[in-house]
């Protein structure tokens, strides 16, 4: 019955992104942006499904069994504030530049920001190379939930092929309004299923107070923060939600709204979403310390689904299959359609034809480098064994540290590209190094003082943008008015 | 700038801040069945909702809207 369920959805998911394709132009814009034409209520269940992952929900539960209550406030009560904000101070003006100059990628924009082609291609290297690892955790998700949900019955391999041939099939034929539209289902496939989950859950062991007053009494250390997070460690972690600045699907699902006030809905509404989407996890990771104690490290990712299985009938288990299915897919799609489209528009098209593509080809490329990128990413899986927490906060760290450039570019004048370059080899630097001395223990610190690394790699790289820019001569006036308007007077 | 706008922007650096509840680091009492920890950063997320809302209503940058509607002509 689980399998019938997943399968159902599966075929729900691809009937829909077959379906958008009727609307499709045959443009390269409508389908790397969907013509620009997306309104407030998709744009929101869009971005929120985007930046939902396996994260939130497999790995917060996971990282709730060890560290308690503390996992909703470390990351998605500091998220609900941040990234609203960065909607509003960057996706706006982002959008605005984009619209204007026709810009399809961020490495389009930074690169006519500072003229620098150089810049350009250094970026996209940069970029690629941390969405990697963020697509990596989306097919270890998929694989480790079907394999629980089915009690081991389904390898890991096959949940992880399923969910690559799913995307990719949804991706080739509906492009970003597919994926606009699947997101927007697929988000609120997990947001209502993970309510129903932690009613059905909570009921059934006597409510959320009898839970918690037995957690007191046989684990009391997950109520609490003492001992599981530092003050230092929360503080410096409250950066990483800077992050979704600089994703580059981010940028393109910013791009693809139809007007600049559908961003209202977004930005009003964004913490509440992700209160929805985060608190049952956590909930659920906590009480499963009561059902399955003793579980180490990486196993705890499996806590959801064992809860489920434990307490629900089987149907709701094949539901929240369907749920964790709808969570990662929500994000692989824009993610693997956002490398397509930055393969196709920043190299094959800026480097390779002198006499431009035609839409055809435009298309053609984003598909061809869509499948690549996905079979990448599931060979990449067949060999990777990590936690898929500390997965994503490598990723995150890279990308936040990555964000004096998005402010210099939309807001400062005198920002320079060596100021640019500056900064983006500087979080190369150190973020090789710190990912070196923390790869094999997941609570690495700084020295072991509790400054998270992203922090020392942000203050670093503003440093060296503020510092090299102001050593370097600035662009002219005229090219700086086509991004940040002239100071009045 | 105007003050509207600045003090909105304040609200914004004062949740930064607040998101720092250590009063409540070690506080394992529970409330509406929530730990104290827990349900501060329930209650959090509703406050932000409240700003984001302020923020959108009265410190939209209706300047780049204008831009907008240039390009859509």
């Amino acid at each position: 019955m689980t399998l019938a369920i997943i399968a159902v959805y599966m075929a729900v998911v691809v009937s829909i992104g077959a379906f958008s394709h009727r609307l499709f132009q045959r443009t390269g814009e409508d389908y790397f942006l969907a013509t620009r034409s997306i309104g407030p209520f998709l744009l929101l269940m869009s971005l929120f499904g985007t930046n939902m992952t396996a994260f939130a929900l497999l790995g917060a539960s996971g990282e709730a069994y060890h560290a308690g209550i503390g996992v909703f406030g470390f990351m998605p009560a500091i998220s609900g504030l941040v990234i609203p904000a960065i909607f509003f101070f960057i996706g706006t003006r982002a959008w605005a530049i984009g619209k204007r100059h026709g810009y399809v990628t961020q490495v389009q924009f930074f690169r006519d920001r500072w003229e620098s082609n150089s810049l350009g291609l250094l970026l996209f290297v940069v970029l690629v190379g941390l969405v990697i690892p963020y697509l990596l955790i989306g097919v270890m998700a998929g694989g480790l939930t079907l394999n629980q949900v089915t009690g081991g019955d389904i390898p890991e391999w096959v949940g992880g092929l399923v969910i690559c041939i799913v995307v990719l099939t949804y991706v080739t034929f509906g492009g970003l309004r597919g994926t606009a539209w699947v997101n927007t289902f697929q988000t609120i496939v997990f947001m209502v299923l993970g309510a129903a989950t932690v009613f059905v859950v909570f009921r059934n062991m006597g409510g959320v107070g009898a839970v918690m007053s037995r957690i007191g009494a046989e684990a009391p250390e997950l109520l609490v923060r003492e001992g599981n997070f530092s003050p230092l460690r929360w503080l410096t972690y409250s950066l990483i939600p800077l992050s979704p600045a600089m994703f580059p699907h981010m940028f393109m699902h910013w791009l693809s709204a139809k007007r600049m006030e559908n961003f209202r809905l977004t930005v009003m509404v964004y913490p509440l979403c992700i209160a929805a989407v985060w608190l049952p996890p956590v909930l659920l990771g906590i009480a499963g310390r009561l059902d399955f104690p003793g579980l180490v490290g990486g196993q705890s990712n499996s806590i959801l689904v064992r809860m489920i299985t434990l307490h629900a009938p089987e149907f709701l288990a094949g539901l929240l299959g369907a749920g964790v299915f709808a969570a990662v897919m929500s994000s692989l799609d824009s993610q693997v359609l956002s490398l397509g489209t930055m393969f196709t528009q920043d190299i094959v098209r800026h480097y390779g034809r002198s006499d431009g593509l035609t839409d055809r080809q435009q298309i053609l490329s984003g598909r061809l480098f869509v499948g690549g990128i996905l079979a990448f990413t599931y060979t990449l899986f067949l060999f990777s064994n990590r936690s898929i927490f500390d997965l994503a906060t490598w990723s995150f760290t890279g990308f936040a540290a990555l964000i004096p450039i998005a402010i210099g570019a939309l807001f400062w004048r005198r920002s320079t590209k060596q100021g640019a370059t500056a900064c983006v080899g500087t979080v190369i630097v150190l973020w090789s190094y710190f990912f070196y001395q923390g790869w094999d223990d997941r609570t690495y610190t700084v020295g072991g003082s509790g400054v998270m690394a992203v922090a020392v790699i942000l203050a670093a790289s503003s440093v060296a943008m503020v510092v090299v820019s102001l050593l370097t001569s600035p662009p002219a006036d005229e090219h700086i008015n086509r991004f940040i308007a002239p100071p009045a007077g | 700038m105007s003050g509207n706008r600045l003090k909105l922007y304040g609200l914004l650096v004062l949740l930064y801040v607040l998101h720092n509840d250590w009063w409540f680091w070690n506080d394992a009492r529970i409330r509406f069945g929530l730990p104290m920890g827990l349900l501060y950063h329930v209650v959090y997320m509703l406050a932000t909702a409240v700003v984001m809302y302020l923020l959108v209503t009265r410190a939209w940058p209706h300047h780049l809207e204008i831009d907008d509607c240039g390009d859509d002509r």
